[in-house]
């Protein structure tokens, strides 16, 4: 009996460490990506130097006196996130608010199915449009050379970072409790009123943490933008070519050796340096909105 | 006689506020509509068999995708298979054993965290690891291994949130029985939570059809025929690969598009089936 109980326990045990190993999968690959990407990144900076790496503004891979300034890629990235924030945090906005407050079941059920198809179209198709509607069609408009430019991937960027505004702003404005509202509409507020001047401040962590994760998006998309920007290392200009940190690290990748390949990885580490630190202000922003 | 009451400025607030909120999800509508139509309108007409069904060949100066497909259904297919048992397991490991409070915050960090990082960086990192460190070489199994850990959040979440709705009282009948843990695990838990383990597969597999980025250095280029085990051990592009490439490098806008209409219909069809089985589990969940 006792011996019976004994195998069952050991039995038990056994299962459950096979779980916490699975469990454990999760944080090892965590550890695997920034572990390589410090091994691989810190080399280049070393040889080339933190300063002059970051802040060097000629970016010159394949020279015969090759210059490694990931300035212009810093700046690009920092521009075009910026830009389709500017562009799509109010049209998502407002779509996230017409949709928690104000569609009618029917209507709400549509758009948001349209939300979540516009999550789910690959990057590449994106990229794919942008070039052949969008780029032609800068180049016309404003009567330049060449219309893959930073303005191409900024709206390119605007579109693709609306369905995570949108539903991550959605959740938190639905969240808001009734009695909020009916208290502000028991006042004398008209509806809308309401919505704009008592919802959406009950729900300000959450639409925060909505405009962080578009911004986690924009800054680390990069086959769409790589279609559309062109892809020469150059300082920001808004109707000029340009290279993003992402674009700037795939574009290379495949033909890049010695010092040049493992400047590439020290690019994909600033990514990762960025990213990591937009994860931690989402992170910090929707702990916020739950506890509320 | 309410309106009376209400001054100007505040009507003139309503109404702007209300134009603009039409205009903006009008205008979030209208972006969807137009890239469906647009693309399918570019693309179908160059969506023939001949494409579906042939290689590409230099001779005959013909394009085809069909090693394309094939590899994008064996990437789906390798990845989902291992990522649904780790998914999975990190799930119940996190709900029905972990009793330390430590372990399951750093778990349920990292997996936040592995959502939040760009393919890209997969893509760099899978080839420096699967790649070069394992010397796998450039291979669909290269991608298939860096796309599992892509994946793995969303499995594990939308399994954690379907575990956490299975009563406390199925666990404590099955215990009351005198089953064990493991049991309870594999007779009661698991298959209550069927609904959350098929959402994050669908949800998977959507993912793993339109990434790119992570697969460019990874699974690689290479437009060859194989079957399944031949396929997964060399190089090959999926569909979202081979797009890049005709556009990008080839300048074959043609291929690219009719690409570009297989892609939607297929994100259409996935994401009908993710609306269609979340309707279905909720109906079934509230008998």
């Amino acid at each position: 009996m006792n011996k019976k109980v004994n195998t069952k326990a050991l039995f038990e045990n056994i299962v459950h460490g096979i779980f916490l190993i699975l469990g454990l999968i999760t944080v090892g690959g965590v550890l695997l990506i920034t572990i390589y990407l410090i091994i691989s990144g810190i080399p280049a900076i070393k040889e080339i130097g933190l300063f002059d790496f970051l802040f060097g503004q000629k970016w010159a891979s394949t020279a015969a006196e090759p210059s490694f300034g990931i300035l212009p890629f810093i700046l690009t990235s920092i521009y075009g996130t910026a830009g389709a924030i500017v562009i799509g945090v109010p049209v998502g906005f407002f779509t996230a608010v017409y949709l928690a407050k104000i569609a009618p079941k029917k209507v709400k059920v549509v758009v948001e199915s349209a939300v979540s198809l516009l999550a789910g179209i690959p990057s590449v198709v994106y990229g794919l449009v942008g070039m052949y509607v969008l780029v032609p069609g800068i180049r016309v408009l404003f009567n330049i050379p060449d219309g893959a430019s930073l303005l191409a991937a900024i709206v390119v960027l605007s579109v693709m970072i609306l369905p995570s505004i949108i539903n991550v702003s959605l959740t938190s404005l639905e969240a808001v409790p009734s009695e909020y509202e009916d208290a502000s509409l028991a006042l004398g507020a008209t509806p809308i009123e309401t919505y704009f001047k008592v919802s959406v401040p009950a729900a300000k962590s959450g639409i925060a943490a909505a405009v962080v994760l578009g911004v986690g998006r924009a800054i680390g998309e990069a086959m769409a933008v790589m279609m559309v920007s062109g892809n020469a290392a150059n300082m920001p200009s808004l109707f000029q070519s340009v290279r993003f940190l992402t674009t700037a690290v795939a574009s290379e990748m495949s033909y890049s050796s010695g010092l040049q390949r493992q400047a590439l990885f020290s690019i994909a580490l600033v990514l990762f340096v960025f990213i990591m630190l937009i994860n931690a202000t989402l992170n910090f922003l929707l702990k916020r909105d739950k506890e509320r | 006689m309410l309106n009376k009451r209400i001054s100007g400025k505040r009507k003139l607030y309503i109404s702007s506020m209300k134009f603009v909120m039409g205009i903006c999800a009008a205008l979030t509508c209208a972006l969807v509509i137009f890239l469906i139509i647009y693309v399918l309108y570019k693309g179908l007409p160059h969506v023939t068999w001949k494409l579906l069904s042939t290689s590409p060949s230099y001779l005959s100066k013909s394009v085809g995708i069909l090693p394309d497909i094939l590899n994008t259904v064996y990437i789906v297919i390798a990845t989902i298979i291992i990522a649904l048992p780790l998914g999975v397991g990190t799930a119940i490991y996190l709900t029905e054993y972990a009793q330390n409070e430590r372990i399951v915050t750093i778990i349920e960090y990292a997996a936040e965290t592995l959502s939040g990082i760009p393919s890209i960086i997969y893509g760099l990192v899978g080839m420096l690891f699967f790649c070069q460190f394992l010397s796998m070489k450039t291979s669909l199994m290269a991608g298939a291994l860096t796309l599992v850990i892509m994946n793995l959040p969303t499995i594990m979440r939308t399994t954690q949130e379907s575990l956490k709705t299975v009563p406390q009282s199925y666990r404590e009948g099955t215990f009351g029985l005198g089953a064990g843990k493991w049991r309870t695990i594999r007779t009661v838990v698991l298959p209550s939570c069927v609904d959350g383990i098929i959402t994050g597969c669908i949800l998977s597999i959507g993912r793993i059809v339109g990434e790119s980025a992570a697969l460019l250095f990874t699974a690689g280029f290479a437009h060859v025929v194989n079957n399944i085990i031949d396929g997964l051990g060399s190089a090959g592009a999926t569909l979202t690969v081979a797009l890049y490439v005709y556009a990008k490098e080839q300048g074959d806008f043609e291929v690219a598009f009719a690409i570009a209409a297989i892609l939607m219909i297929l994100t259409l069809i996935i994401n009908s089936i993710a609306t269609l089985a979340g309707k279905y589990f909720e109906k079934r969940r509230s008998i």
